[in-house]
């Protein structure tokens, strides 16, 4: 009986030893897929999940139009490091989970050669552990929130503006009035969002130091469609200065409880709806509506002058149509994230992503958003919020002053 | 005082609506045994339609659902006959996974077709309001409750004063018996599915007009239906009528009383409590159906 144990067990330690050393071996050769080099022949891909489906599919396809517009760019030209480019994008169905699968299909069944973000925070922390855990880089335009850098990632790296900063302006710009025409109370209402509370919560508490008083203060689940109640808080609070962390739908149903219960505040701004052109105006009953309300702006705008921003905006109309105006921040985000990735690559000349990580966290970078320069945890730096405003049909810079097309309209004209 | 009033009265009149679309779930439960939890895309596939005919036919969204409700009451019959008629045995679970499905192929035509932009039904009398305890009531959320009153007393009549009510009665409490008598169990479910499915476009008209939407809406819309039939009791109509209403109510006043992040806390807390001493809900039977 003892004999027999002793060569049961010494045939476990075997197989354990054996099982370790494939395992090794397995760990090895998987490294070693991600030393890429300019030698190697065929194209290389480029991996990304996309929000075809789910909580984020308005941003998937506009996300997934900047990839594929710098794609076909760069291959026009010679490809990226002289080899051609092919995007391998999958479905992540909005969530975390989904974009866990869809990273882990790409870099261990495909095993593509580079992966970029997907849309949203919260998915593109999930990317980043995947990639993470494969040695990957993890450039993306639209994972902002605080939260995003707060992982202990070194892999991440967001080309935009950090969320935190987006209504900095707009307070800036509050505060900057003489005090007989300064608003004297404000509102505060967001969805409970990585990406749009600490943007309300930077902007409350400059205001506040600045003699502003908060009368309401509110965040809502992020998963609800009524929010009317939301908004009759708002109403009642009476509020001055109203501040909305909100995406498009929520945004939409805020204007139109304000308008239908004739509540006027003196400055109205919302963190992201009426950045989306139609999408916003006309559920809202027309640009006339959208009169007088702010909005805050990542970096980018039709026109601007930042790097190779002409160009995109020429390829982007002969490829999607419409105009430059039509262009979604999602769009340029994903443009600017490949960006971004073709001047690392061209810098070390490779595209190993153990170099590419080096050289991002090192250098700096020229993007449609402007330039790019990444602080430890992955934010861009240099990165600078504008103010727009709706004025005469229109979705103009009005702040800082050296981007203004107009001075900002305050207070808000009555609603038409 | 006045936002509670506003609470109250909107909840309620928003209840309504949330009764119209859970009715067709709860009844096709009933009936089936079949949980459709395609429900939620097909209110939305009924806002598209109705969408569909304003914009490009100038039809008024009222007035569409006179094509609105017949379309998706034939489309409903055509789900049941291709996909629920097959489910023979585990129907409950097995028409979890298939209307899922069915779900998902909706949501997929409907991206493809309208894009994921986001819309909105228009019409002058949406954004219209009138003044009443100190507050202004859109009129779109008074026809609201008007169109749901209508079309929950006619779904009352066809179901407890009509002979296809009789037949449909006797599949909810034994389809076996039922067909014993001579009734025609199979037709009944097939129209059964049909009305369901027919309650969601005139709820996807409201809910279109009072929301902004895309084809990913439905996920939010048919928790907040599951929750109200589990309350109400399964297969009961007076429970969705009467869950509806206490849901959208007790969120709303929580809402501006307290805390919109709570609202959703305390209405759960409150339903978990009620479930542990009456599992059926509110109106729901104590015995499933024996078969």
């Amino acid at each position: 009986m003892l004999v027999f144990s002793s060569v049961t067990i010494s045939k476990l330690i075997s197989t354990c030893a054996v099982v370790i050393l494939l395992l090794a071996t397995l760990a090895a050769c998987s490294t070693q897929q991600n030393s890429n080099n300019v030698t190697q022949a065929g194209p290389i891909v480029i991996g990304a999940s996309i929000a075809n489906s789910g909580d984020f599919s308005a941003d998937g396809k506009p996300t997934q139009q900047g990839y594929q517009l710098w794609a076909d760019n760069i291959n026009k030209q010679g490809g990226l490091l002289g080899r051609q480019v092919r995007l391998d994008l999958v479905n992540d169905n909005s969530t975390p989970e989904g974009v866990t699968t869809a990273y882990q299909k790409l870099i261990n069944v495909d095993h593509v050669d580079l992966v970029v973000g997907p849309f949203a925070d919260l998915t593109a922390v999930a990317a980043a552990k995947v990639a993470h855990r494969s040695g990957y880089a993890l450039i993306e335009g639209s994972g902002t929130a605080v939260a995003v850098f707060q992982q202990g990632l070194d892999n991440i790296f967001s080309v935009s503006l950090s969320a935190k900063n987006y209504m900095v302006s707009f307070a800036e710009y509050i505060l900057a009035l003489p005090a007989n025409m300064r608003p004297k109370t404000a509102a505060y209402s967001s969805q409970d969002d990585p990406f749009l509370v600490p943007q309300l919560d930077a902007a409350r508490s400059l205001l506040e130091n600045g003699g502003i008083k908060t009368v309401l203060n509110e965040k809502y689940p992020a998963e609800t469609s009524d929010y009317t109640p939301f908004a009759q808080k708002v109403i009642a609070s009476g509020a001055d200065l109203v501040m909305l962390g909100t995406f498009t739908p929520d945004s939409i149903a805020y204007v139109k409880a304000f308008k239908q219960q004739h509540y006027n505040p003196k400055a109205l701004i919302a963190a992201s709806g009426p950045d989306q052109g139609d999408q916003f105006t006309k559920p809202i009953g027309g640009v006339k509506v959208a009169e007088g309300i702010f909005v805050p702006n990542g970096g980018w705008y039709a026109g601007i002058n930042t790097f190779q921003n002409d160009q995109f905006q020429k390829d982007y109309i002969a490829k999607y149509g419409g105009t430059a105006a039509d262009i979604s921040s999602d769009t340029v985000q994903a443009y600017s994230v490949m960006q971004v990735l073709t001047q690392a690559a061209n810098k070390i000349h490779s595209i190993d992503n153990a170099k590419l990580i080096q050289e991002l966290r090192s250098d700096s970078f020229d993007t449609l958003q402007g330039p790019v320069k990444f602080t430890p945890d992955g934010q861009n730096s240099t990165a600078v919020a504008f103010l727009f405003q709706w004025q005469n049909g229109n979705l103009i810079p009005v702040y800082p002053q050296d981007h203004a097309q107009a001075n900002p309209e305050f207070p808000k004209p009555p609603w038409q | 005082m006045t936002l509670i009033i506003e609470a109250v009265v909107l909840g309620i009149l928003t209840g309504s609506v949330y009764a119209l679309m859970a009715s067709g779930l709860t009844l096709i439960f009933g009936v089936m045994d079949i949980i459709n939890i395609a429900q939620g895309i097909l209110v939305i596939l009924g806002a598209y339609l109705s969408y569909t005919l304003e914009k490009y036919l100038h039809i008024d969204i009222i007035l569409g659902l006179l094509v609105t409700i017949p379309a998706l009451f034939l489309l409903g019959m055509g789900i049941e006959w291709a996909f629920m008629r097959r489910i023979k045995r585990d129907r409950v679970m097995i028409s979890i996974l298939v209307t899922f499905a069915v779900a998902l192929v909706i949501e997929g035509l409907l991206n493809f077709t309208f894009t994921a932009n986001y819309v909105q039904l228009q019409a002058p009398y949406i954004d219209a309001a009138i003044p009443v305890f100190g507050f202004y009531l859109p009129y779109i959320y008074v026809f609201a409750f008007i169109l749901s009153g209508v079309l929950l007393t006619l779904l009352y009549f066809l179901v407890y004063r009509t002979k296809f009510g009789f037949g449909l009665r006797a599949s909810m409490q034994d389809r076996t018996a039922a067909a014993l008598i001579g009734i025609d169990v199979e037709r009944v479910q097939t129209i059964t599915f049909g009305i369901g499915v027919a309650l969601a476009a005139a709820g996807g008209m409201v809910f279109g007009a009072t929301n902004p939407f895309n084809a990913a809406s439905w996920g939010d819309l048919i928790s907040r239906l599951l929750v109200i039939i589990v309350l109400g009791g399964m297969g009961s109509l007076r429970g969705a009528l009467f869950a509806s209403f206490a849901m959208l109510v007790i969120s709303d006043v929580i809402d501006v009383v307290w805390s919109p992040i709570w609202a959703s806390t305390v209405f759960f807390a409150l339903l978990i409590v009620l479930l542990l001493f009456r599992p059926q809900g509110f109106f729901g039977r104590i015995e499933g159906r024996k078969q």
